[in-house]
């Protein structure tokens, strides 16, 4: 066993080291939560990393599929964010994704999960959300973030925004975890395409058929002599 | 699985090798009134032709006319399933074209929104009979309510039945987007119905697909593709047998329309 190694990692990361006798059996169990606790967080913000996300995802899917409540996913990045780490440096850059990761859980309920998937990727995994919030959750989320200053400096502060991505998860229905989370990224995507500082979810009237589909479904000539 | 070894049923259709369990089809359209009821029913008896053990459950728990196609009048029906007063066993019927059917029953309209426990008996059912059969062949209903998407969620394949008038196509076509939104599904099976002249059932088909491919398909990993398993004729004999309340498979066996849906059965099996 590796306890040294354990505990120096515990340490470094600021957990309570376990109490009680050194290998009793509390012990080892309190040693075991710790090292647990400290694999399913993003070791620079605190957040769940992309790991426990993705068990988080697969539960709600299950939730979902079961109960039929709706769930929203919520995809982030952070705009331009490469630029500020070329600009200010990466411990800036650091910084800036604390703040964001702060400010994320500030705007959320216990119940939702914030995790950080990527550099400057973020999602939010919202069980019980209602179609109808869905906007109004994502948008005050993106103003949070656009109206807080982050401290780089003693006397410098800059001003990040975020675009976010969302889709809910089918209701009844077992989807996956890989098809929820591209669904998410698509409108991600848009965002980003559409200017960033934005929030696309994905249209929950999907079998709503736009005129520009119908065009495409009816344009073409082998229909026209069909009558 | 589908394990149906689709190939070869013997002459006599008795001879089949065992199946695990069987192969669950949806049959869904979006748009009523496109023949989806009989194309589940005739595919049955087709299936049946060939030998297969097949049941057709009404998956359309709210307004289902499966019980007209088939001339039948229940006294047990999925309602008395669901509300504990029968067994599972007495509720399923023999239908006439040599498979088995399970009828919701005009009582069911309570169950036309999907809840925990609607979900949970028709998922409880299905698991039931799927091992006694080789082919379990859903009967959706119209629209692209929850019901219809968890009963297609629950199959191995969905069969979209489209006719060549612009509604239906329309409809089939806001199907296929859901199904491909919100269930990770990359076949779809198409039967276009009531067609006029030879090869209108793949111009439908392509058309479909176009479309699929220019406003679903970009930005998927796995493209949504759709299989043509044939066309059936617009055929006088379907209307005579349908007012007949007789399955066209059985009545009239030899018309263009039935032997379409033969094809179509020969080719699910594919």
């Amino acid at each position: 066993m590796q306890l040294d190694t354990a505990l120096q990692l515990l340490r470094q990361a600021g957990h309570d080291l376990p109490e009680g006798t050194p290998g009793s059996e509390p012990w080892l169990q309190s040693l075991i939560d710790s090292l647990v606790d400290m694999s399913s967080r993003d070791a620079l913000t605190g957040l769940a990393n992309r790991r426990s996300f993705e068990l988080a995802l697969a539960r709600e899917i299950d939730r979902v599929a079961r109960a039929g409540e709706p769930a929203l996913l919520l995809a982030l990045d952070i705009d331009h964010f490469k630029s500020v780490n070329d600009t200010h440096g990466h411990a800036s850059g650091d910084l800036v994704l604390k703040a964001v990761a702060k400010a994320l859980l500030e705007c959320v309920r216990p119940m939702d999960m914030v995790a950080r998937v990527g550099g400057e990727e973020f999602a939010i995994v919202m069980p019980n959300c209602p179609a109808t919030f869905g906007e109004t959750v994502a948008e005050r989320v993106r103003r949070r973030i656009e109206a807080m200053p982050v401290s780089i400096g003693l006397a410098q502060q800059i001003q990040v925004s975020v675009s976010i991505g969302g889709a809910f998860a089918p209701q009844w229905v077992r989807s996956s975890p890989a098809l929820w989370i591209e669904r998410a990224d698509i409108q991600l995507y848009r965002a980003k395409a559409e200017g960033r500082n934005r929030v696309c979810l994905e249209p929950s009237a999907v079998s709503v058929v736009s005129a520009e589909e119908k065009a495409l479904l009816f344009g073409i000539s082998q229909f026209q002599d069909l009558e | 699985m589908n394990a149906a070894p689709g190939k070869a049923p013997s002459s006599t259709g008795k001879a089949r090798p065992p199946t695990a369990r069987a192969r669950i089809t949806a049959v869904t359209s979006g748009k009523g009134g496109v023949g989806k009821t009989f194309v589940s029913v005739n595919l049955a008896a087709a299936l049946a032709r060939q030998g297969r053990r097949v049941l057709v459950l009404d998956a359309d728990l709210g307004l289902a006319n499966l019980d007209v196609m088939l001339d039948l009048a229940p006294k047990i029906t999925l309602h008395d399933v669901f509300t504990g007063k029968s067994s599972l066993e007495d509720a399923i019927l023999p239908a006439p074209g040599g498979f088995s059917a399970l009828l919701a029953g005009s009582g069911m309209v309570e169950y036309s929104r999907m809840t925990p426990e609607v979900r949970d008996q028709l998922l409880k059912v299905i698991e039931t009979v799927a091992p006694r059969y080789d082919h379990v062949i859903l009967d959706t209903g119209a629209g692209i309510s929850d019901v219809v998407l968890y009963a297609v969620s629950l199959a191995d394949e969905v069969l979209v039945v489209v006719t060549p008038e612009p509604t239906s196509m329309t409809d089939a076509y806001a199907t296929i987007k859901v199904l491909a939104a919100t269930q990770s599904r990359s076949l779809v099976k198409v039967v276009v119905n009531q067609t006029r002249r030879h090869g209108e059932g793949r111009a439908v088909c392509l058309q479909l697909q176009h479309v699929v491919d220019r406003f679903v398909n970009t930005g998927r990993s796995v493209p949504v593709r759709l299989d043509l398993m044939g066309q059936v004729p617009l055929d006088i004999a379907v209307r005579d047998s349908v007012l007949r309340r007789q399955l066209l498979m059985e009545a009239l066996p030899g018309s263009p329309a039935a032997l379409a849906v033969a094809a179509v059965a020969t080719r699910l099996l594919d």
